[in-house]
Protein backbone atom coordinates (compact mmCIF):
# COMPACT_ATOMS: atom_id res chain seq x y z
CA UNK A 1 0.00 0.00 0.00
CA UNK A 2 1.30 3.87 -1.18
CA UNK A 3 0.41 4.96 2.14
CA UNK A 4 2.32 2.21 4.40
CA UNK A 5 5.51 4.94 5.17
CA UNK A 6 3.19 7.37 5.81
CA UNK A 7 0.98 5.37 7.96
CA UNK A 8 4.03 3.95 10.03
CA UNK A 9 4.62 8.12 10.86
CA UNK A 10 1.04 9.15 11.83
CA UNK A 11 1.00 5.60 14.45
CA UNK A 12 4.59 7.58 15.82
CA UNK A 13 2.48 10.88 16.28
CA UNK A 14 -1.03 9.10 17.13
CA UNK A 15 1.07 6.93 19.67
CA UNK A 16 2.54 9.98 21.45
CA UNK A 17 -0.56 12.01 21.59
CA UNK A 18 -1.44 11.08 25.38
CA UNK A 19 1.73 12.94 26.22
CA UNK A 20 0.52 16.04 25.24
CA UNK A 21 -3.16 15.43 25.76
CA UNK A 22 -2.79 13.13 28.99
CA UNK A 23 0.31 13.48 30.40
CA UNK A 24 0.27 17.65 29.68
CA UNK A 25 4.09 17.78 28.63
CA UNK A 26 3.16 20.74 26.77
CA UNK A 27 5.62 20.68 24.07
CA UNK A 28 2.96 21.29 20.95
CA UNK A 29 2.30 24.64 22.86
CA UNK A 30 5.92 25.50 22.60
CA UNK A 31 6.08 24.88 18.99
CA UNK A 32 8.69 27.82 18.45
CA UNK A 33 11.16 25.83 20.27
CA UNK A 34 9.82 22.80 19.00
CA UNK A 35 10.76 24.29 15.26
CA UNK A 36 13.99 25.93 16.62
CA UNK A 37 15.17 22.47 17.26
CA UNK A 38 13.56 19.88 14.51
CA UNK A 39 14.86 22.56 11.46
CA UNK A 40 18.83 21.99 11.69
CA UNK A 41 17.99 17.95 12.45
CA UNK A 42 15.64 18.08 9.01
CA UNK A 43 18.13 20.14 7.23
CA UNK A 44 21.63 18.31 8.59
CA UNK A 45 19.63 14.67 7.94
CA UNK A 46 17.81 15.45 4.82
CA UNK A 47 21.17 16.78 3.11
CA UNK A 48 22.87 13.21 4.71
CA UNK A 49 19.66 11.43 3.15
CA UNK A 50 20.04 12.53 -0.13
CA UNK A 51 23.81 11.69 -0.42
CA UNK A 52 23.36 8.55 0.65
CA UNK A 53 20.65 7.80 -1.92
CA UNK A 54 23.15 9.50 -4.65
CA UNK A 55 25.29 6.97 -3.40
CA UNK A 56 23.12 4.24 -3.47
CA UNK A 57 24.00 3.06 -0.18
CA UNK A 58 19.46 2.54 0.14
CA UNK A 59 16.11 2.68 -1.74
CA UNK A 60 12.38 3.04 -1.19
CA UNK A 61 10.33 0.50 -2.58
CA UNK A 62 7.79 2.84 -4.83
CA UNK A 63 5.03 0.05 -3.55
CA UNK A 64 5.10 1.75 -0.24
CA UNK A 65 5.63 5.55 -0.53
CA UNK A 66 3.44 8.33 -2.08
CA UNK A 67 5.47 8.78 -4.94
CA UNK A 68 6.48 12.51 -3.50
CA UNK A 69 9.47 13.10 -4.00
CA UNK A 70 11.42 16.03 -2.95
CA UNK A 71 14.78 17.78 -5.03
CA UNK A 72 17.75 15.30 -4.56
CA UNK A 73 15.29 12.40 -4.91
CA UNK A 74 14.13 12.41 -0.97
CA UNK A 75 10.91 10.75 -0.25
CA UNK A 76 8.46 13.45 1.16
CA UNK A 77 8.24 10.20 3.67
CA UNK A 78 11.80 11.07 4.65
CA UNK A 79 11.40 14.59 5.31
CA UNK A 80 8.75 13.56 7.54
CA UNK A 81 10.73 11.09 9.31
CA UNK A 82 12.95 13.89 10.49
CA UNK A 83 10.36 15.53 11.73
CA UNK A 84 8.12 13.33 13.20
CA UNK A 85 10.69 11.32 15.17
CA UNK A 86 12.61 14.42 16.97
CA UNK A 87 9.12 15.41 17.88
CA UNK A 88 8.31 11.82 19.44
CA UNK A 89 11.84 12.28 21.21
CA UNK A 90 11.42 15.49 22.59
CA UNK A 91 8.05 14.12 23.45
CA UNK A 92 9.25 11.40 25.51
CA UNK A 93 12.10 13.18 26.82
CA UNK A 94 9.94 15.89 28.49
CA UNK A 95 7.44 12.96 29.70
CA UNK A 96 10.24 11.08 31.34
CA UNK A 97 11.03 14.20 33.17
CA UNK A 98 7.71 15.05 34.10
CA UNK A 99 6.84 11.57 35.72
CA UNK A 100 10.30 11.66 37.36
CA UNK A 101 10.79 15.11 38.50
CA UNK A 102 14.21 13.95 39.76
CA UNK A 103 15.49 13.66 36.73
CA UNK A 104 14.86 17.03 35.07
CA UNK A 105 17.39 18.75 33.35
CA UNK A 106 17.42 22.51 34.28
CA UNK A 107 16.73 24.92 31.87
CA UNK B 1 32.34 7.20 2.88
CA UNK B 2 29.91 4.12 3.56
CA UNK B 3 26.84 3.87 5.82
CA UNK B 4 29.08 2.83 8.50
CA UNK B 5 31.38 5.37 8.51
CA UNK B 6 29.21 8.12 8.14
CA UNK B 7 27.23 6.67 11.18
CA UNK B 8 30.43 6.65 13.34
CA UNK B 9 31.02 10.14 12.09
CA UNK B 10 26.92 11.10 13.22
CA UNK B 11 27.68 9.79 15.93
CA UNK B 12 30.96 10.81 17.35
CA UNK B 13 29.50 14.62 16.08
CA UNK B 14 26.40 14.31 18.36
CA UNK B 15 28.22 13.47 21.25
CA UNK B 16 30.68 16.43 20.56
CA UNK B 17 28.34 19.01 20.09
CA UNK B 18 26.23 17.86 23.25
CA UNK B 19 29.46 17.71 25.43
CA UNK B 20 31.16 20.51 24.29
CA UNK B 21 30.14 22.87 21.68
CA UNK B 22 26.24 23.24 22.94
CA UNK B 23 27.44 22.10 26.54
CA UNK B 24 23.83 20.00 27.27
CA UNK B 25 25.86 17.24 28.52
CA UNK B 26 22.95 15.30 28.15
CA UNK B 27 24.51 12.05 27.63
CA UNK B 28 25.52 12.32 31.68
CA UNK B 29 22.25 12.44 32.55
CA UNK B 30 19.79 9.84 33.54
CA UNK B 31 16.50 11.72 31.65
CA UNK B 32 18.31 11.24 28.21
CA UNK B 33 19.47 7.60 28.64
CA UNK B 34 15.94 6.18 29.57
CA UNK B 35 14.12 8.62 27.14
CA UNK B 36 16.80 7.31 24.17
CA UNK B 37 15.93 3.44 25.93
CA UNK B 38 12.08 4.89 24.83
CA UNK B 39 13.03 5.52 21.62
CA UNK B 40 15.17 2.43 21.05
CA UNK B 41 12.21 0.26 22.02
CA UNK B 42 9.92 2.51 19.56
CA UNK B 43 12.84 2.23 17.30
CA UNK B 44 13.35 -1.39 16.96
CA UNK B 45 9.48 -1.86 16.14
CA UNK B 46 9.35 1.11 13.26
CA UNK B 47 12.20 0.20 12.35
CA UNK B 48 11.75 -3.41 11.88
CA UNK B 49 8.28 -2.68 9.87
CA UNK B 50 10.43 0.18 7.35
CA UNK B 51 13.24 -2.44 7.11
CA UNK B 52 11.24 -6.15 7.55
CA UNK B 53 8.61 -4.88 5.10
CA UNK B 54 11.66 -4.00 2.94
CA UNK B 55 10.43 -0.18 2.19
CA UNK B 56 13.52 0.92 2.35
CA UNK B 57 16.31 -1.06 1.07
CA UNK B 58 20.20 -1.22 1.79
CA UNK B 59 23.10 -2.06 -0.39
CA UNK B 60 24.87 -4.95 1.45
CA UNK B 61 28.27 -3.32 0.40
CA UNK B 62 27.60 -0.07 2.56
CA UNK B 63 26.53 -1.95 5.60
CA UNK B 64 28.48 -4.21 7.67
CA UNK B 65 25.95 -6.92 7.77
CA UNK B 66 24.69 -8.13 10.80
CA UNK B 67 21.31 -6.81 11.60
CA UNK B 68 18.62 -6.67 14.65
CA UNK B 69 15.05 -6.42 14.08
CA UNK B 70 15.79 -6.63 10.13
CA UNK B 71 17.48 -3.28 10.54
CA UNK B 72 21.43 -2.52 9.85
CA UNK B 73 22.71 -1.66 13.05
CA UNK B 74 23.99 1.42 11.59
CA UNK B 75 20.09 2.39 11.73
CA UNK B 76 20.64 1.91 15.70
CA UNK B 77 23.56 4.13 15.83
CA UNK B 78 22.09 6.59 13.19
CA UNK B 79 18.90 6.71 15.85
CA UNK B 80 21.21 7.53 18.74
CA UNK B 81 22.93 10.61 16.67
CA UNK B 82 19.83 11.92 15.64
CA UNK B 83 17.80 11.79 19.20
CA UNK B 84 21.26 13.06 20.56
CA UNK B 85 21.48 16.14 18.70
CA UNK B 86 17.85 16.81 18.55
CA UNK B 87 17.74 16.88 22.51
CA UNK B 88 20.62 18.34 23.10
CA UNK B 89 19.25 21.54 20.35
CA UNK B 90 15.78 21.21 22.61
CA UNK B 91 17.35 21.98 25.82
CA UNK B 92 20.30 24.35 24.18
CA UNK B 93 17.49 26.01 22.69
CA UNK B 94 15.08 26.30 26.11
CA UNK B 95 18.48 27.68 27.86
CA UNK B 96 19.11 30.22 25.15
CA UNK B 97 15.16 31.27 25.81
CA UNK B 98 15.14 31.12 29.33
CA UNK B 99 18.27 32.96 29.69
CA UNK B 100 16.90 36.00 27.15
CA UNK B 101 13.49 35.96 29.24
CA UNK B 102 15.63 36.53 32.57
CA UNK B 103 17.74 39.35 31.12
CA UNK B 104 14.59 40.72 29.74
CA UNK B 105 13.10 41.12 33.45
CA UNK B 106 16.50 42.47 35.27
CA UNK B 107 18.73 44.15 32.75
CA UNK B 108 22.32 45.43 33.56
CA UNK B 109 22.90 48.87 33.49
CA UNK B 110 25.09 51.06 35.16
CA UNK B 111 22.12 52.80 37.10
CA UNK B 112 21.00 49.72 38.83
Amino acid sequence: MQGTYLAILAACLVGTLPLELALHVGVYPRWPRVLLTILPVVAVFSVWDVAEIHARAWNYDPRYIVGVYLPGSLPLEELLFFIVIPLCAVLTFEAVQKVRPDWAVPV
Amino acid sequence: MTYTEAVALAVASAVFLDMTVLGTRLVLRTAFWVSYGIMLFFQVIVNGLLTGLKIVRYDPAQILGPRIAFAPIEDLLFGFAMITFTLSLWVWVGRRKSAGRRAARAPRGADR
